[in-house]
C-alpha cells in the first residue's frame, strides 16, 4: 500500500520542530491507514540525522546528501522531491507551512498535478461519497482549515490525484516520540540521479537566519492585542501586563496588519499556535482563524468592548471594556498583591 | 537603455480583514456583499516592486494580468493609475471553481500566448485564500525558477535579478537568472499613491464588456485612444485543456463547508469596576494562574 510521507525541513543541521509535529502526525495517519510511514531529508553533512527521524516511527527514511543541497534552494529540493514521489507515488505527503513548505509545496504539487491545502489545522482520514459520479471513496485525507479570512471552515479533500498534499504551521499538531528505539531503514539517493545542473541556477549571495527571539509558543501566560488596542502605544501596556505577569505579547493578524506590532507575535492559523495557561485576549474580536490558534488555552479572559464580540463565546471571563482603562488596574493589583 | 517586460499579477478580493457584523448573515454564512472588493495588499506590493524597476530602468513596461469577473477590471483602472502600462482581464465562465492549480494553469497559458516577459511579480498570497501557491505554480509550469518572501528586488545586471528575501526568521539574498517568478511579502514597501496625471489618463480605460455596458456617447475615444481599451481575454485567447480549467481541473475539492457557530461556554461577565477587576485578579492569583 502507498505510504504516507513526511518532508523533513533542516534548520542549521537539525530537524525542524515542525517536521518532529507532522512525523508524529504523519504515524498516526499511517497506522490507521495501515501503511509506512516514510521521510524525505534533503541537505549536507546529514550523517546520525535518522536519530532525530527514527523515533517518531518513520519505517522509511531517504536521504539526499550533497552540499549543493543546503541551505535549501526550491529547484533542487523540488526536483528530488518530485522524482521520488513519482517512484514512491505516496497517498499522503506533509509538508510544514514554513516559508520552505510554502515554497515547496506548491511547485511539487504543480509538477505532480496533485492538490495542495494550505496552512491545514485539522488532518482527518474519512470516506467519502460522490453521487454524481455514483462513486464511494474511502480513506481520504480530510484536509481541514479555516477560509475566507476564518469566517468558515472547509474541509478539503483531492478524491482522484496523489498525493494528496498538506502543509501545516509549526505548533498545530502535537510532536510525541512514538517509540526511542523504532528501527527504520534508510534509502540513500544518488543526488545525481535526481537533479540537473539547472537546479542550481539561483546563487545565495547571503543568509543570517536567527534563532527566533519571541518564545510565545512557550510562554505560560500570554496578554494578546488586537486591532482593538488601537495603537502602537496602546500596545505598551500590554507589553507592561505581560512582564509584571511574566508573560509574553502575542497579537491577532488585524493588529499586525495595522502595524501596531510585529508579524513574529502573531497568534492564529497564519501565526503561531499556543496553549498557555492564561490566555488574556485584549480588543481582539476573536475570528475563527485566530481562535485557531489559541482556544486551547487553559482559562482565556477576553476584554473587548464589544459584549457580543465571537471571542467571549470561549472566554472563562469576560469584562467589556476598555483596554487602556482595565490594564492599569490589573496591573496596579498585582503589583500591590504579590511580591 | 533597454528596459525589461514586467508582468505583475494581481486578484481582486473581498476585504476579509476587518469582518464587522453585517459581513455576516443571521444564518451564520458571509455576506460577500458587504465586503468591499479590493486591490489583493500583497499584490500593491509587487506592483510598487515593478515601478521601481520602471524608475530604474527606462523603457520598462508594465502589464498587470488579472483573473476574475468582470468587476475585476477595476484593479487593472487602479494599476494604470499608479503606473502599470497595460492590462490584461482573464475571464471566463470556465475558469469558475479553480483551485490553486486550475487558476496556475489558466494563467500560465495566458502568459506562454503573451509571451514577453523578463519578470513576473506577484503577491506572496492573497487574503481571501492565504494559500501562497498560485506563484510557485505558475513559475513551475512556465519552467523557471521562483523567488518567493521577496522584500525587495535589489538589482537587475548581467541578465540576473538580486531578490532580498524576508523569511520567518531571518534574511537570505539570492541572485537568479531571468526570466523568473518573484512573490513580494507584505513587508516590501507599500505601493505609491495614484498620479492624478495618470488617473486623468486612464480613468475611462474600460475592457470591451464595459464599453458595451456603458453605452455611452464617448466610444469613439476608444478608436482614438488605443491604450484606453482594457484587454478582456477569455478561454478563446489562449490556448487550453478544457480538463485542466475551472472544477474539473481542480484536484482538490470542497467537501463540506461549516460556518462557524459559536456557542458560549458560559463565561463569567464580569465589569471593568475596581470592585470586579480586584476579585477577577484574587480569583486568579488563589488559584495560581498567575503568581
Amino acid at each position: 500500500m502507498n505510504s504516507v510521507f513526511v518532508y523533513i525541513e533542516i534548520e542549521d543541521g537539525q530537524v525542524a520542530e515542525v517536521s518532529m509535529e507532522l512525523m508524529t502526525k504523519g504515524r498516526a495517519l499511517a497506522t490507521e491507514l495501515k501503511v509506512k510511514l516514510e521521510a524525505i531529508a534533503i541537505g549536507h553533512q546529514l550523517d546520525g540525522i535518522e536519530k532525530d527521524i527514527f523515533p517518531y516511527g518513520v519505517d522509511v527514511l531517504h536521504l539526499a546528501d550533497d552540499k549543493r543541497l543546503a541551505p535549501y534552494s526550491t529547484l533542487p529540493h523540488n526536483s528530488i522531491v518530485v522524482k521520488l514521489f513519482q517512484e514512491e507515488k505516496p497517498q499522503i505527503a506533509l509538508m510544514g507551512a514554513s516559508s520552505v513548505g510554502r515554497d515547496l509545496g506548491p511547485r511539487v504539487s504543480s509538477a505532480l498535478h496533485s492538490g495542495l491545502t494550505a496552512d491545514c489545522t485539522s488532518l482527518v482520514i474519512g470516506d467519502h461519497e460522490d453521487k454524481k459520479a455514483d462513486k464511494v471513496y474511502e480513506n481520504l485525507l480530510y484536509q481541514i482549515r479555516p477560509a475566507f479570512g476564518g469566517n468558515i471552515i472547509a474541509t478539503i479533500i483531492n478524491p482522484d490525484c496523489r498525493p494528496q498534499m498538506a502543509t501545516v504551521r509549526e505548533g498545530v499538531m502535537k510532536k510525541e516520540i512514538l517509540d526511542a528505539k523504532y528501527k527504520g531503514t534508510i534509502n540513500k539517493l544518488d543526488v545525481s540521479k535526481y537533479t540537473s545542473d539547472l537546479d542550481f541556477v539561483v546563487e545565495m549571495i547571503e543568509r543570517h537566519i536567527e534563532k527566533s527571539k519571541i518564545n510565545i509558543k512557550g510562554a505560560g501566560i500570554i496578554v494578546a492585542g488586537g486591532y482593538g488596542v488601537g495603537s502602537k502605544e496602546n500596545f505598551n501596556l500590554l507589553f507592561e501586563l505581560a512582564e509584571v505577569l511574566g508573560g509574553e505579547v502575542g497579537a491577532s493578524r488585524a493588529a499586525v496588519d495595522s502595524g501596531y506590532i510585529e508579524h513574529g507575535r502573531q497568534i492564529g492559523q497564519t501565526g503561531t499556535t499556543v496553549r498557555p495557561k492564561l490566555y488574556i485576549a485584549c480588543g481582539i474580536s476573536g475570528q475563527i482563524q485566530h481562535r485557531a490558534g489559541m482556544e486551547e488555552s487553559a482559562q482565556i479572559i477576553a476584554i473587548n468592548t464589544d459584549p457580543e464580540a465571537p471571542i467571549n463565546s470561549i472566554a472563562d471571563y469576560v469584562i467589556t471594556g476598555d483596554v487602556a482603562e482595565i490594564l492599569p488596574k490589573m496591573i496596579k493589583y498585582y503589583k500591590a498583591n504579590t511580591k | 537603455m533597454k528596459g525589461y517586460k514586467i508582468i505583475v499579477l494581481a486578484k481582486q478580493v473581498p476585504d476579509t480583514r476587518n469582518v464587522g457584523k453585517d459581513a455576516m448573515k443571521a444564518d451564520g454564512t458571509v455576506n460577500r456583499a458587504a465586503l468591499p472588493a479590493i486591490f489583493n495588499p500583497e499584490d500593491l506590493n509587487a506592483l510598487e516592486q515593478a515601478l521601481r524597476i520602471k524608475d530604474n530602468f527606462p523603457g520598462s513596461t508594465i502589464t498587470l494580468l488579472t483573473m476574475g469577473p468582470g468587476r475585476a477590471a477595476e484593479i487593472i483602472r487602479e494599476g494604470l493609475f499608479r503606473g502599470a502600462d497595460d492590462g490584461i482581464l482573464l475571464t471566463d465562465r470556465a475558469f469558475a471553481g479553480s483551485d490553486t492549480l486550475a487558476t496556475s494553469y489558466a494563467i500560465a497559458q495566458t502568459l506562454k500566448k503573451h509571451g514577453n516577459y523578463d519578470i513576473i511579480i506577484a503577491g506572496r498570497q492573497a487574503i481571501d485564500g492565504d494559500t501562497a501557491q498560485v506563484g510557485p505554480q505558475v513559475a513551475e509550469k512556465l519552467g523557471i525558477p521562483q523567488i518567493t518572501y521577496a522584500e525587495e528586488i535589489q538589482a537587475i545586471e548581467k541578465g540576473k535579478v538580486t531578490v532580498k528575501r524576508r523569511l520567518e526568521r531571518g534574511v537570505e539574498v539570492v541572485k537568479c537568472p531571468m526570466p523568473l517568478v518573484v512573490t513580494v511579502n507584505s513587508s516590501a514597501p507599500d505601493c505609491r499613491a495614484r498620479n492624478a496625471k495618470l488617473i486623468m489618463k486612464y480613468k475611462h480605460a474600460k475592457t470591451i464588456s464595459e464599453m458595451q455596458e456603458a453605452n455611452d456617447d464617448y466610444l469613439h475615444l476608444y478608436s482614438d485612444r488605443p491604450y484606453l481599451t482594457i484587454k478582456e481575454w477569455t478561454v478563446q485567447n489562449i490556448e487550453v485543456d478544457m480538463n485542466e480549467l475551472g472544477l474539473t481541473g481542480s484536484p482538490t475539492k470542497v467537501k463540506k463547508i461549516e460556518n462557524v457557530v459559536l456557542q458560549s461556554k458560559g463565561a463569567k461577565v464580569i465589569t471593568s469596576s475596581d470592585e470586579d477587576m480586584d476579585q477577577l485578579m484574587r480569583e486568579l492569583i488563589e488559584n495560581h494562574t498567575i503568581g
